[in-house]
């Protein structure tokens, strides 16, 4: 039992559960209150958790423990690392709701009892310290989503649900037969354990493979990154959010908690593979994100080049790397979930995703305009944003760790800017094209609270970070000392010159040659 | 305290301007933001007196953690010392002048909360960078920077010009950006850090040394400086990136005079400064900063020679003297780059302003063809922009003997850029010298060129749309409430009536029975300051900023002075010291020949050298070849990736592809379209179930 006194974490499972199964035995509207109660008090309860987090105590806190059958057991407990994920999903959770308070119009209850029920499975995935209870809760947290995405969906939902299967499919079950290997080969399936055991290199390589087929695919990385606009596009809003906000952190969650710490002499070795197609993505899908005409499919590849930020700092192999992948999840989070929100408010609307429908909502929006303009540059990576602090430290790490990999990657600062815009141009800006989207209402209240309070995380995550850094700092230290015994050297290799050059030698800078032997070389220090 | 109040107040007040907007109505908007700038404006002078009398040392004000990641160490602070006391007044000076003068200009706008809330949302970005003690806060106000001029460029949002020339401007800036990302990467894995004071103790230390970058073995202060000086070409519309500056015009006057020619486009000279000391380390990184400032000065004055549009020659005039404050920051001159800066930031604003006056009384009329002979209706923009004319050409009489010399304030600081770059002795430097010499002609001639066309001449106004809408508006004065124009912003509506590359020739002479009004007194008080800054400015303060003896003093280390240098240029041969005097008055003369006595001239060079003035309307075609080098290959790339790539490779041969094979062998169709989740459900749970008796068999 942890310190509390009580089961946390259970609680903070079972509270989404039973108002699920209380959902499907009560009318339209209550089920909407229900399921708004059930995750705002799930938000408390995160809060709560986040105020009892002990920053700089034992690494994993709030532990529970009880065994099932044979080696399987109910372990919980998280880390500083789970912990921010967690909030990010019980904090988007009751805007989930929101979003599809007047949206949704059929079968409200079974709605809102998958989205519960997703809740309780992300959760899970979090708080998981058994490897088949995160198998579990990993796998099983995409059933909901293919009936969100089956039943409530666009026109093409049936294919694009089925895309999504597909591609995880293959995945999770290379995936499962990596973990038996793991728990045969370690004996044990306390992640804890699993994560001070060293696995043979030569395992390694092929367990780091079926791992990454599964984590690759929720990331999603390219090529196996085409489930996501169909998904997106054919999603409702509070499913696209959801989706992006906290499903494809799992992908990148899995890297931090399995293929690193677990495998890092293959990730070492698989250096230029994760590089190669993060990079091919930021350019690639920022190029397709470009050209596209339909609002959510411009989103959603724009996420695909923004989780490739994520990748490119988690296999950087320094702090800057790794802390600045976590800040891009908890930020791209916020900041896509908002902008799916955005195009969700208009959808509503108007019943039509297509940008060119649109045009001038500054004149009839001016709120809606404001808040879609700041997620915006959130989006770009504006320095005061989230966006920007991720996006910089994750950049920064790629430096140190190879130049090649931040000039390519930093293009992607550059060609976000141009279709985010691009965007932006076409929706709020320009006239109205269409007397109908001339004529649509500014948010209402419910709508306004929903945006706004995305958009002070936002912001205060960009302007002191520091908040959700430091929970984080601890674990990821550790996480380093576990990686950095495989750290690929990086290409800046620098050698020290003799100081000032002759032209400038003026008399100031006389002791400089000598002051450069007591001055440590910082470069290759992760 | 001051400091703080200096750079937040203006935030405050954009963030009451901005959310109370309609609320609080134009009014009080108004009041609070010019209110706060004032206030700003007042606080910042006498730190700037403090660091010329020597009373003030260099201070820094930490304000919050920011970013912490291992080494990494970003804060929030506040870092003043004389440089940053420079940036203050002409940030605060210039901005609160632009926040009154708006009160006029922008009388009849139905968005001014919103405008003011920009305006200081701006200042508070800039004041940001200048008081930057870390790279990353710099760029947190250079991206600030640039944010506000988006928005403010695209204020006028339902003008599709507006809108492109805003989106242009954001990207090719982050174009810049993209250098300055790399340099402060490179930097921080260099000096492990990133605060401004200990890379530059840092860094001659470390001048000759290599690193690996792009797997080329490469100086390391040399590449840090191109990379971070790319930010600076960026910001500061240097040739490549200049491209976004001339159609920021679409922008209101005032936010051209404000943050496109006095303060954000004169960062990036601001960055080369604060960190001259890098520079300082690598030659080459100086010799392509020399290079870029006078190739970037010399084009953009051979461009604003053949531009209609009063802003737009004003913006190349500004671009041109962006240049010879680079390449005196090449030459080494640092202090001289930073007086130009500041001289620049009062003759230029006021420039902008005056246009503004003018394009007001034109009723949004800015091509200067339909002007003409406008010296007798608004007198007093006649004379604040002949201080300005004289100011930007330099006119002033050297010392001779025991005879003191005078000048206006181009005339101090251009003087000094000039022989700083014929003294530092450097191929690079003569190559400056030579080019600056001519771009001084040539910013002669435009300049008067543009007075010449305004304010002399008969009046040409009979032909232009905006008059002939104006008339037609006051005709209908009794019919409706507005007798005046309801739509201000519409500053290109009539301009397709507009002769095609003609000279003001071909244009209908006449006064229209048009009536141009003087600015009402908000707009003309700052051009009255301005105008007083502009006269004196050089003279005033020539003393601290660039003399030999009390430079060192007032700039106390917070640039790299080269005391040799300033002592050295007044020691130029007397052809250097008289070649710009000479050439500022062949420009006039050319201009006074072309564009007073002989008006047939422009038509006449027109007709014989086509070629030459169609390169150089076109602006040399930069925007044509990068929209073929860069946007339609963006576009084309984007469309191959998503169609040929994405939906007719990846998908065919993975998903459909497995679609097809699954179907094909099994009749599964059915089964598949609905029932693929209880497959998947049944694969995982069999999956577990197989885990959970083989964990417990064993």
């Amino acid at each position: 039992m942890n310190s509390l006194g009580f089961p946390i974490l259970s609680l903070m499972l079972a509270v989404p559960m039973v108002a699920a199964i209380a959902c499907l035995f009560v009318g339209a509207n209550a089920a909407r209150w229900l399921a708004l109660g059930a995750t705002l008090l799930d938000f408390l309860l995160g809060i709560f958790l986040w105020s009892a987090f002990e920053i700089g105590g034992a690494q994993w806190q709030f532990t529970e423990f009880a065994p099932v059958f044979g080696r399987f057991a109910w372990a919980l407990g998280i880390d500083g690392i789970a912990l921010m994920l967690i909030m990010l999903s019980v904090f988007l959770m009751p805007i989930c709701i929101a979003a599809s308070w007047s949206s949704i119009e059929h079968r409200i209850p079974e709605y809102m009892a998958a989205f519960l029920f997703m809740e309780t499975l992300m959760l899970g995935v979090f708080m998981a310290q058994d490897i088949f209870l995160f198998y579990i809760f990993f796998e099983a947290g995409l059933i909901p989503m293919y009936l969100i995405i089956g039943i409530w969906g666009g026109k093409e939902r049936v294919y694009a649900s089925y895309k999504f299967f597909l591609y995880t499919l293959l995945g999770s079950v290379l995936m499962l037969v990596a973990m038996l290997w793991m728990v045969n080969n370690a004996g044990t399936t306390f992640i804890p354990n699993l994560l001070t055991y060293d696995f043979p290199p030569e395992a390694q390589t092929w367990l780091w493979l079926a791992f990454f087929a599964s984590f690759a695919v929720k990331l999603p990385m390219w090529p196996v990154h085409t489930w996501l606009p169909d998904a997106h596009v054919q999603a409702p809003t509070a499913g696209s959010v959801i989706l992006a906000g906290v499903l494809l952190k799992l992908g990148g969650y899995g890297f931090v908690r399995f293929t690193l710490p677990m495998f890092p002499e293959a990730s070492a070795q698989f250096f230029w593979l994760v590089m190669g197609l993060s990079l091919v993505a930021i350019v690639y899908t920022s190029l397709v994100a470009l050209v596209q005409k339909d609002m959510k499919k411009l989103i959603a590849y724009s996420s695909v080049a923004h989780m490739a930020f994520v990748s490119i700092g988690l296999f950087a192999f320094n702090r800057q790397g790794l802390e600045g992948a976590l800040i891009v999840m908890l930020s791209h989070g916020l900041v896509s979930g908002a902008l799916f929100l955005c195009v969700g408010v208009i959808y509503d609307r108007l019943h039509t995703r297509e940008i060119d429908r649109y045009g001038g909502l500054s004149n009839n929006m001016p709120a809606y305009a404001t808040l879609f303009l700041l997620f915006t540059m959130a989006s770009v990576g504006l320095p005061g944003t989230g966006g920007f602090v991720g996006e910089f430290l994750s950049l920064l790490g790629a430096y140190e760790a190879n130049s090649w990999v931040a000039l390519v990657a930093t293009t992607g600062i550059i060609l976000g800017a141009a279709y985010m815009l691009y965007l932006y141009w076409r929706v709020a800006y320009g006239t109205a094209r269409n007397p109908d989207a001339a004529a649509m209402p500014d948010l209402n209240k419910r709508e306004l609270a929903m945006l706004g309070s995305i958009a002070a995380v936002v912001l205060w995550m960009g302007v002191y970070p520091e908040s959700f850094l430091a929970p984080m700092r601890n674990d990821v230290g550790l996480l380093l000392t576990r990686i950095e015994r495989a750290n690929p050297p990086g290409d800046a290799a620098l050698v020290r010159g003799s100081g000032a050059p002759a032209a400038a030698g003026a008399a100031q800078h006389g002791a400089s040659a000598t002051a450069t032997a007591a001055h440590p070389a910082p470069a290759g220090s992760h | 305290m001051a400091v703080q109040l200096i750079v937040f107040l203006p935030l405050l007040a954009a963030i009451v301007a901005g959310f109370g907007n309609r609320m609080i109505g134009n009014t009080a908007a108004k009041f609070v933001t010019t209110g706060a700038l004032f206030v700003s404006c007042a606080l910042s002078w006498p730190i700037f007196i403090g660091f010329m009398t020597g009373e003030l040392q260099s201070q820094l004000y930490p304000v919050l953690a920011w970013i912490h990641s291992g080494d990494l160490r970003v804060d929030w602070a506040l870092r003043v010392d004389a440089l940053t006391a420079v940036m203050l007044v002409v940030v605060t000076t210039v901005s609160s002048l632009v926040h009154l003068y708006s009160w006029g200009y922008m009388a009849e706008d139905p968005s001014q909360p919103r405008f003011f809330a920009y305006l200081s949302l701006f200042t508070f970005a800039m004041l940001m960078l200048v008081t930057a003690d870390n790279l990353v806060q710099m760029f947190f106000g250079w991206e600030g920077v640039g944010l506000a001029s988006y928005l403010l460029i695209g204020f006028w949002y339902h003008k599709p010009s507006a809108n492109a020339a805003a989106m242009k401007a954001f990207v090719v800036n982050r174009v810049g950006d993209f250098g300055f990302s790399l340099g402060i990467f490179g930097t921080f894995l260099v000096f492990g850090t990133v605060s401004i004071p200990a890379i530059l103790a840092a860094a001659p230390a470390m001048a000759g040394s290599t690193f690996g970058f792009l797997g080329m073995r490469v100086d390391v202060m040399t590449t840090l400086c191109i990379l971070l000086f790319i930010g600076a070409m960026g910001k500061s519309a240097q040739l490549g990136l200049h491209t976004w500056l001339p159609d920021a015009m679409e922008g209101p006057t005032p936010v051209s005079a404000l943050i496109h020619a006095a303060t954000m486009v004169t960062a990036g000279v601001f960055m080369v400064c604060r960190l001259s000391p890098m520079f300082e380390t690598s030659q080459t990184a100086l010799a392509l900063v020399t290079f870029v400032g006078a190739a970037t000065a010399l084009f953009a004055a051979t461009v604003g020679t053949v531009q209609n549009d009063i802003k737009r020659v004003i913006a190349y005039s500004t671009c041109s003297q962006l240049g010879y404050m680079f390449f005196a920051a090449g030459v080494g001159a640092y202090s001289a780059a930073m007086f130009h800066l500041f001289t620049h930031a009062f003759f230029k604003a006021l420039l902008f302003l005056g246009a503004g006056s003018v394009i007001h009384a034109m009723h949004h009329e800015q091509d200067m063809r339909f002007y003409g002979g406008l010296r007798k209706s608004i007198p007093l923009t006649f004379w604040a922009m002949m201080a300005g004319t004289l100011a930007i050409t330099g006119v002033g009489i050297i010392q001779i003997g025991g005879f003191p010399g005078f000048g206006f304030a181009g005339f101090y600081s251009k003087d000094a850029i000039i022989e700083s770059a014929y003294m530092s002795g450097s191929a690079a430097a003569g190559f400056a010298f030579v080019v600056a010499i001519v771009a001084a002609l040539l910013t002669s001639f435009y300049s008067w060129r543009l007075v010449f066309l305004t304010f002399f001449g008969t009046p040409r106004w009979a032909a232009s749309g905006h008059i002939q809408h104006a008339l037609h508006d006051v005709h209908h004065a009794r019919d409706h409430e507005h007798g005046a124009d309801p739509h201000p912003e519409d500053e290109h509506a009539g301009h397709d009536t507009r002769p095609e590359e003609a000279g003001a020739q071909a244009v209908r002479e006449g006064t229209g029975g048009y009536h141009p009004h003087e600015s009402p007194w908000t707009m003309l008080v700052p051009l009255g300051v301005l105008a007083i800054g502009a006269l004196f400015a050089g003279l005033a303060f020539h003393g601290p900023f660039i003399d030999a003896h009390e430079g060192p003093r007032f700039w106390g280390g917070s640039l790299v002075f080269d005391a040799h240098l300033m002592e050295e240029i007044h020691h130029a041969p007397l052809w250097v010291k008289l070649a710009p005097a000479v050439v500022m008055i062949i420009g006039f003369l050319i201009a006074l020949q072309a564009y007073v006595r002989n008006t047939t001239l422009p038509a006449r060079f027109v007709a014989h050298f086509g070629i030459l003035y169609q390169f150089l309307y076109q602006k040399w075609f930069f925007d044509e070849i990068y929209n073929v080098l860069f946007v339609r290959p963006s576009l084309w790339l984007g469309r191959f990736f998503w169609k040929v790539g994405d939906e007719a490779t990846i998908d065919r041969f993975g998903p459909n592809g497995a679609a097809a094979l699954v179907v094909g062998g099994n009749k599964l169709t059915a089964r598949l379209q609905s029932g693929y989740l209880y497959t998947y459900a049944l694969v995982m749970l069999l999956g577990l179930a197989a885990a959970a008796t083989w964990a417990m068999a064993r």
